[in-house]
């Protein structure tokens, strides 16, 4: 329970149920940290935050059920944080989001929740999980409401994750949610929805990355260095790699006649390369470390729609093995800004059929 | 989840208010409306209720009537002991020795005052949580102007060697406070054995209302008060007496006199029962600061591979409340400071519980308690990563 809509919703549907339930509130990053991010006013309606304790336990206490806050501040900061700070240092776009559900959420609070006697854990994403008698498989679909749909989020789940998961909201739309909570009662039935990147005030990556280091009193590596084009000519300077993603157009701070676009970023040289919008574009990617979902590993190639990040519109792609753990994607009209750290989500219309990261 | 009873076993972190106490601090209520710093007869009636009671808690603690300032905790008390007594300094002293073990109630006012300017020295204990006197004698210098040790520790419930503590700071010219939050009532307390100069108590920790302390002040020791108003308590701590919660501490430390001689044996042997219970049927257990003196009533238990927290949370679903090292301001727990100052790893700190017993507690609880605890044990163990029976 976050102290938001979702979560709260699915506590008061179960309840209705009449399933003995217990809240459950995760404790994964301490908000009084680095207090120069906190927007002046103080830190409100971010993961953690005290306020987002008070309306779940508020929640719990509305329904009747018995409600823990539980501390997972160091796994988190450890398999969530530090990774995402070496992604971006390392020229990677990362996913904290699918670093938690992998690490913490499906596995560390899943064992926990298992430990104090529950037999499964619910929690307010919006996906579907079924099972396939003829595989064996548990599956897992896009919840019916595809602009909120978290399946990209969620591709790293295993069969015995899956099979002790119930995702309740996977089957309305948001605004069916908003009104469950109105008809539930529920105090927070009017709380704005809370932003992606729960630890990074303002979606600023770049500003946390920054006040980690300084409060950790370790001087960040320098990263700054020329901004070049793709023939090799320097055009400026930039003020450290982890600034930039992919795809981005905004803060290269150089004039010219077009419209310019991070290609890539390199570490090693400490170079961000820029160029044109048609140099964005790939027909190609690796992505490794897969993990199938809802069908056994394919032998041969597949056809499927492949998303590379969560707001892109899956493509049309034939999906060929690798290795057990690697495939190849080809998708059939180039796409805009591959980004390496993101993940390949693969999609048979709502099916989830799995996904890896890109190389 | 069906529970079926509540058994309570966290007696250190606050005790239920008994009857005949709920009683008292009824009628106070109902029939002492007046204020006791008022000068017509109903004024007067509260003043003699309060001075009562100052007298009932004096008796606890051995002490005269006029030297117990009344407060709302023992949150108060220690900060009025140690901010007030360090800022009535006039000498050119500028240094306070405390132990790393110490409640927040104390640490917190003792970093308080470093960021004014006072150095202060935390003593680590030994392994075995006990404040080794000779210890404090190195951290005293030439301008330490204050030392505080507590009487026991909250976790732990180790006893320390206040009265050696007490001469040492004596020899060196500084002030002796300890923090008795987790000792009045559970065993006898008399302060001038004890050599202190201040002396903190809470009335809810042993069977009194939340929301009044007191601090013995000897005769001659030089406090600020650390708030500003009337001129209350002797001027030491202004506000209007709290006369129906003083009377409620003042039966509460009646029966706990009276008691002393029965109730904490009783206790320790529930203690001893629960403890040789958990070592001997859950594997992989050990006791934390199990082998010097201790309250009668606290044991603390490291369960090796296990998250303590969990632990908890499994223990209260099946009707057992117990604790793990201290909740933060979201109410998640926080590995022990106390354990980790003895030197257990934060894992082990992670992995123990503290178990305090109190009147409530029966063998049959004690029994049903410690058949949980290899319940819940066993079940987490199986799913914990980090465990692997020996």
């Amino acid at each position: 329970m976050s102290g938001g809509v979702d979560s709260s919703v699915v506590a008061g549907l179960l309840q209705r149920e009449g399933r003995p339930i217990v809240g459950l509130t995760m404790q994964l990053w301490n908000q009084r940290r680095l207090p120069e991010l906190a927007p002046e006013g103080g830190v409100t309606g971010r993961c953690c935050s005290l306020d987002d304790v008070y309306d779940a336990r508020h929640v719990a206490q509305h329904l009747g059920i018995p409600y823990y806050v539980v501390n997972f501040e160091s796994g988190f900061e450890e398999q969530v944080v530090k990774p995402f700070i070496d992604d971006y240092l390392s020229g990677r776009t990362p996913i904290p989001c699918t670093l938690c559900n992998n690490f913490i959420k499906f596995d560390q609070f899943l064992d926990l929740a298992s430990g104090v006697g529950a037999a499964r854990i619910a929690t307010g994403h919006y996906a579907r999980i079924g099972f396939d008698e003829a595989t064996g498989r548990y599956q897992m679909s896009r919840g019916v409401d595809h602009s909120k749909d978290q399946t990209y989020f969620l591709f790293g789940l295993k069969q015995d994750q899956l099979a002790r998961t119930d995702f309740p909201l996977g089957s309305y739309t948001k605004p069916q949610v908003r009104e469950l909570a109105r008809e539930l009662g529920l105090p927070v039935a009017a709380k704005p929805d809370s932003q992606e990147i729960c630890f990074v005030p303002n979606g600023d990556y770049a500003a946390f990355i920054d006040a980690y280091f300084r409060e950790r009193g370790i001087a960040p590596e320098k990263t700054q260095g020329e901004i070049r084009d793709t023939d090799g000519r320097v055009l400026g300077e930039h003020s450290g790699v982890h600034h930039f993603t992919v795809g981005q157009r905004r803060g290269l701070r150089i004039a010219a006649g077009e419209p310019l676009y991070v290609i890539a970023t390199e570490p090693a040289s400490q170079r961000v390369i820029v160029g044109r919008h048609q140099d964005l574009l790939r027909a190609t990617l690796t992505a490794k470390d897969m993990n199938w979902i809802s069908i056994n590993p394919p032998q041969a190639p597949i056809r499927a729609q492949v998303k590379i990040r969560n707001k892109h519109l899956a493509a049309d792609a034939t999906v060929y093995p690798a290795d057990p753990t690697r495939v190849e994607i080809r998708f059939d009209e180039p796409q805009r800004a591959v980004t390496p750290g993101q993940a390949a989500v693969l999609y048979d219309g709502d099916l989830v059929l799995g996904g890896g990261w890109i190389e | 989840m069906n529970e079926v009873h509540r058994y309570y076993f966290d007696h250190n972190a606050t005790t239920p208010v008994s009857q005949s106490v709920l009683e008292v601090l009824v009628a106070a209520l109902l029939e002492v409306p007046g204020n006791a710093s008022s000068i017509h007869q109903d004024g007067q009636l509260a003043k003699q209720k309060l001075e009562a009671a100052r007298r009932e808690v004096a008796a606890l603690l051995g002490c005269e009537a006029k030297d117990l300032v009344f407060t709302s905790g023992g949150t108060e008390a220690d900060n009025l002991a140690i901010l007030g007594s360090v800022l009535a300094n006039t000498t050119p002293r500028k240094h306070v020795v405390t132990t790393a073990i110490e409640h927040p109630a104390v640490l917190n006012p003792c970093r308080e005052l470093e960021r004014s300017g006072i150095a202060v020295t935390y003593v680590a204990p030994t392994p075995d949580g006990v404040v080794d006197p000779e210890d404090i004698r190195r951290a005293i210098r030439r301008d330490t102007v204050l030392v505080s040790v507590m009487h026991a520790n909250n976790e732990t419930g180790v006893l320390q060697p206040i009265a050696e503590i007490a001469a040492l700071a004596h020899q060196a010219g500084a002030l002796m406070h300890s923090d008795g939050v987790q000792t009045a009532g559970k065993i006898s307390v008399e302060v001038q054995a004890l050599g202190v100069d201040l002396y903190s108590i809470s009335g809810h920790k042993f069977y009194a209302t939340k929301g009044i302390g007191a601090l013995y002040v000897k005769p001659g020791t030089k406090l600020r008060p650390i708030q500003f108003g009337g001129k209350h308590e002797r001027e030491r701590r202004p506000g209007t007496e709290n006369v129906p919660s003083a009377v409620a501490m003042a039966k509460a430390a009646s029966i706990a006199r009276a008691t002393l001689p029965i109730e904490p044996a009783r206790v320790q042997t529930l203690r001893d029962r629960l403890e040789t219970g958990i070592l001997a049927h859950v594997p992989d257990t050990s006791l934390n600061g199990g082998h010097t003196a201790r309250t009668p009533n606290t044991t603390n238990i490291c369960f090796d591979g296990l998250q303590g927290e969990a632990l908890v949370i499994s223990l209260d679903l099946k009707g057992f409340a117990v604790s793990s090292g201290s909740a933060c301001s979201s109410g998640a727990v926080e590995p022990s400071h106390v354990l980790l100052a003895m030197g257990l790893p934060p894992e082990r700190a992670r992995a123990s519980l503290r178990f305090s017993l109190g009147h409530s507690n029966n063998e049959e609880q004690v029994d049903a308690l410690i058949e949980a605890v290899a319940q819940s044990t066993a079940q987490l163990r199986k799913l914990s990563p980090t465990y692997t029976s020996a």
